[in-house]
């Protein structure tokens, strides 16, 4: 007997997420399957838009001949992106028409956005408005982004206060100072100074950022002191270091930390060092492991159960059990060797693209391995890529062709499965990492998506 | 020590061969006596051998030849098979030696395709309970891909903090690179205490008893009562700590008057026959000698179902030796399990366990620590009880307007052994439309124990620290009756919360059956 649902979405991360939840709220009954924990805790935290659109075409077009490796170009010949935008918005015509945003609509993207700030509630900020906040992020660089985790709020980079960054010698990949250094190169509009502080050594070298989360969680005594006073303690020497303009000594009106400041009790965490610094108190997103991350991914895996979407995490979707008529019936979900057949009467794939394995690649070709959907992709391996790292690459956009019910489209263009839709970074079209769109595209196709899957599921 | 008499120590008195439940008798028989006879069931290998690398030779002759054909061609070259994979070289494999799969040259275990896997992104580190509350543990990455690559070099021993891994395996499911980090955990653990270990410390012995509960449950349940008035007499819990190392905290599990082994014979077995529908019950070690009434409630529950259970012989899974680094005791233990559990799958049986450790180390650690015949059979046929009946029953149908007499909440928490086979919300999803039955997920942090890890001393208050987070999250749930599906679980919410402990098997019973 096979497991039934209305729905299925294939996917742990925030578009399968969204789209079950937009499913459920039409009435379906809405399962969840995911492979692995969801690789939303490797993210930053961060919900993305749209901040840039990035040029597709160089200045001066390609050298003559054939496509090959040496498709030189002088970075010097592509114009600039456009951004950062003030709003995401804005700029959603002027992406090519094979974008998804332009083939599921801006509103997509507003309906996305809000059914997000209903699901996580006032753990996120930036609803309020369709502009883009811009946040610090641990490169030392600032980011146009749409939502963010309300612990990054303080450290705004148009608020204009005087900020001291705080960094740990032994957490290496964080330097305070070379941080604060490319902020000020950034033109940030407020004085900023880096400081490294002993905190971090009470621990041992290799310490993971969850034991500091959970130390600060719990206030554990660190070598007597309880941890958030311990940390505050080896703060409060650098309020003063920032300089302002005259070379005159500032005290600073907030303080960035690197994204560990408690887990569970992160809101406590950060109100009693504010308390005890005088000063208000930021989180800085990080690379992984990330807890805004896995802070989002507890809170969205939460909203999920509130409506009432069974979902299972561990075993993968391994590909199609039964299809007829153009359409699946059910696909197999292996479950520790054996492939149990989980049926439905519409399917949402959200796998991801090339890092969360919703895309399978080798030197011969890019594919998608579940419902081995079309994906888009030159013949010739060279026309892959183009030498410019941070150029247009073409395999950025790859992934599966949607139509604008978010259906997936074979190679003639046609609709492959009536009743399979697709979502996040499984569709392509999008380059989103140089767009700053990861999130927005998951959000606007995964509410597309869920709600057609529902339509389609009750019909 | 011959492997023989080294078995029947372990065994406890070999209790289980001769019980008139075992629905394997009829075919042991006939399979026992005589290397030339040929089992009548495909796919079930003859008894009581090691067929070391038969997995990977593929079927001789052909198959107009049949089983009996290649078995008794298996049994001519046994010991002398070149493997499929021309890798193992098989006339120097000692059964009883240590021996994680063998399966390219060289005699090691090859995860070179995983460790190249590891892309460094951390996910397993913070998916890490021990990592969480001890920096002093470098963590599953260390562990695993970075520990594996370092191993490869002669003259580099295995780091120490191995041993502070509790095998929770949470770092499996974290992986997206599908880095097989627990196999790599178990496989440098077996290597640390077999090679570094020094066997007359207090630590190896410690563990070997732990690890090797089942033989001490065994005699202890023959005199259930005196045992359990021995573990209260006051100074016994410290005299296990001074001279042993064990937490001196922590209250010895009762064992039952009469464990579920006898209470099967006595009730003449299965009550159910039925060809086309059947179960093999793996009790595991706690359910039979601690908790019988889950084993009652498996049994009473499926048999409302129309299943016929039968209970194969059996020992220990072998997870808290993994945990231990005690592959050898694993070995011995999972080559009783494969032999019986393919026997009943021969008769048309899948297996089921209603611990979640037992599943998944029939399930996964089995096929990638061992190379035993059938071996994959029973990993592809096994089955947590409640996952069976989801699959094959339409329980939603069944509980619908069910409802419990006694209105009753649950704090239910997932086992980490749960989560990594995709059970973590079963109990929460099965019961949510059943009247009467409120069931509340306490969170997804781990328990703590771990199965031995808690036991230990040196573990105690770590242990404790991992788990303050569940205790924390029970105590604010509605309810004041815990649930989960691990023995091992179940105690440590016990002794954090003092709140009683159910598993959801128990609850079908009461619901349905």
């Amino acid at each position: 007997m096979a497991i039934d649902s209305d729905v299925l979405v294939v996917g742990g991360g925030i578009a399968a997420i969204t789209s079950a939840v937009a499913a459920a709220r039409e009435g379906a009954d809405v399962r969840l399957v995911s492979h692995k924990s969801s690789t939303l805790r490797q993210a930053s935290g961060l919900i993305d838009a749209l901040g840039y659109v990035p040029a597709t075409e160089p200045a001066t077009p390609l050298r003559e001949g054939p496509p090959t490796a040496g498709r030189e170009l002088d970075r010097d010949e592509w114009p600039d992106p456009e951004g950062p935008l003030s709003d995401p918005f804005e700029g959603i015509e002027r992406l090519p028409d094979s974008h998804p945003y332009r083939i599921v609509g801006a509103e997509a993207l507003r309906e996305g956005l809000a059914l997000f700030d209903d699901l996580v509630g006032d753990a996120y900020r930036g609803g309020h408005t369709d502009r883009n906040a811009l946040v610090p992020t641990f490169g030392g660089s600032v980011k146009p982004t749409a939502r963010y985790p309300a612990a990054a709020e303080a450290g705004l980079a148009s608020d204009n206060r005087p900020t001291l960054i705080v960094g740990f010698r032994s957490l290496t990949e964080y330097d305070a100072r070379a941080f604060a250094g490319r902020l000020e190169a950034a033109g940030v509009p407020f004085d900023v100074a880096g400081a490294e502080v002993e905190f971090v050594e009470a621990f041992r070298a290799d310490t993971k950022v969850t034991r500091i989360a959970k130390a600060l969680d719990h206030d554990e005594e660190i070598d007597g002191t309880p941890a958030r006073e311990a940390l505050a303690k080896a703060v409060a020497p650098h309020l003063h270091d920032a300089e302002d303009e005259a070379g005159g000594v500032e005290r600073v009106d907030r303080v960035g930390f690197p994204a560990f400041l408690g887990d569970d009790r992160g809101n406590e965490v950060r109100a009693e060092l504010a308390d005890r610094l005088g000063a208000d108190v930021f989180e800085i997103p990080m690379g992984p492991p990330s807890l805004p991350g896995l802070r989002l991914e507890d809170r969205l895996y939460d909203a999920l159960a509130d409506a009432g979407v069974r979902f299972e995490t561990g075993n993968p979707v391994v590909g199609i059990d039964a299809a007829a008529d153009g359409r699946v019936e059910a696909v197999g979900v292996d479950r520790k060797g054996r492939e149990t057949p989980y049926a439905a009467d519409a399917f949402v794939l959200a796998t991801g693209g090339l890092v969360g394995k919703g895309l399978d690649s080798d030197r011969d070709g890019v594919r998608e391995p579940v419902f081995d959907l079309h994906v888009d992709q030159p013949t010739d391996r060279y026309e892959w890529f183009v030498d410019d790292v941070f150029g247009d690459q073409p395999y950025a956009r790859f992934g599966v062709r949607p139509d604008e019910r978010c259906r997936p489209l074979d190679a003639d263009g046609e609709v492959q499965y009536e009743n399979v839709f697709a979502a996040g970074g499984v569709v392509g079209g999008a380059d989103v990492a140089r767009e700053k769109s990861a999130s927005g595209v998951s959000l606007a196709t995964g509410v597309t998506a869920g709600r057609e899957a529902a339509t389609e599921a009750n019909e | 020590m011959t492997r023989d008499t080294q078995r029947g120590g372990d065994d406890g008195g070999r209790e289980t061969t001769d019980e008139p439940g075992d629905t394997t008798d009829g075919s042991e028989g006939a399979t026992d006596g005589s290397d030339e006879t040929p089992h009548p069931e495909p796919g079930v290998p003859r008894v009581g051998r090691d067929e070391q690398p038969s997995i990977f030779v593929p079927d001789e002759g052909d198959s107009a030849g049949g089983d009996a054909a290649g078995l008794s061609d298996r049994a001519a070259t046994d010991g002398g098979v070149e493997s499929a994979t021309g890798g193992s070289d098989s006339a120097d494999l000692d059964p009883d030696a240590y021996d994680p799969v063998d399966v390219f040259p060289g005699g090691d275990l090859d995860l070179r395709e995983g460790a190249d896997s590891c892309y460094k992104c951390t996910s397993c580190d913070t998916s890490c309970p021990v990592a969480e509350v001890d920096e002093e543990f470098p963590g599953p990455k260390f562990q695993g891909p970075e520990q594996w690559r370092l191993k490869r070099k002669d003259d580099h021993d295995i780091d120490e903090s191995i041993t502070s891994c509790s095998n929770c395996m949470r770092c499996d499911s974290a992986c997206p690179s599908s880095v097989p980090l627990s196999q790599m955990h178990n496989e440098a653990r077996g290597q640390f205490v077999e090679e570094q270990m020094e066997k007359l410390s207090r630590e190896y012995i410690r563990n070997r008893i732990l690890s090797n509960y089942r033989f001490f449950a065994s005699i202890a349940s023959k005199v259930p009562r005196l045992a359990n008035a021995a573990a209260k007499i006051p100074g016994a819990m410290t005299i296990g700590e001074k001279v042993l190392g064990i937490a001196g905290e922590r209250d010895f599990p009762e064992f039952a008057t009469q464990t579920f082994r006898e209470w099967w014979r006595e009730r003449g077995g299965a009550q159910v026959e039925n060809p086309d529908k059947r179960v093999a019950y793996f009790h595991g070690c706690y359910s039979n000698y601690n908790t019988p009434e889950v084993g009652k409630a498996m049994v009473r529950v499926y048999e409302h179902f129309g299943y016929e259970v039968m209970v194969p012989p059996q020992k220990c899974s072998g997870t808290p030796m993994f945990a231990n680094g005690m592959l050898k005791d694993a070995r011995r233990h999972a080559e009783t399990n494969v032999e019986n559990l393919v026997e009943a799958i021969g008769e048309g049986a899948d297996v089921i366990a209603s611990c979640t450790s037992c599943s998944l180390s029939l399930r996964q650690e089995y096929p990638e620590l061992f190379d035993i015949h059938g071996i994959e059979d029973v990993s592809e046929h096994t089955f947590e009880a409640l996952e069976y009946l989801r699959i094959h029953e339409d329980l939603d149908d069944e509980l619908a307007g069910t409802e419990l007499a006694d209105e009753q909440s649950f704090a239910y928490h997932a086992p980490c052994h749960a989560r990594n086979q995709g059970l973590s919300r079963q109990a929460v999803e099965t019961f949510r439309d059943v009247e009467g039955v409120e069931m509340e997920d306490v969170g997804d942090s781990c328990s703590g124990i771990s199965g031995t890890y808690g036991w230990k001393e040196e573990k105690y208050e770590k242990s404790m620290e991992i788990g303050a987070e569940m205790f924390e999250h029970m105590e604010d749930a509605e309810g004041d009756v815990g649930m989960t599906e691990c023995p091992t679980c179940a105690m440590q919410m016990e002794h954090g919360t003092g709140y009683e402990i159910k598993h959801p098997l128990q609850l079908l019973e009461d619901t349905v059956a």
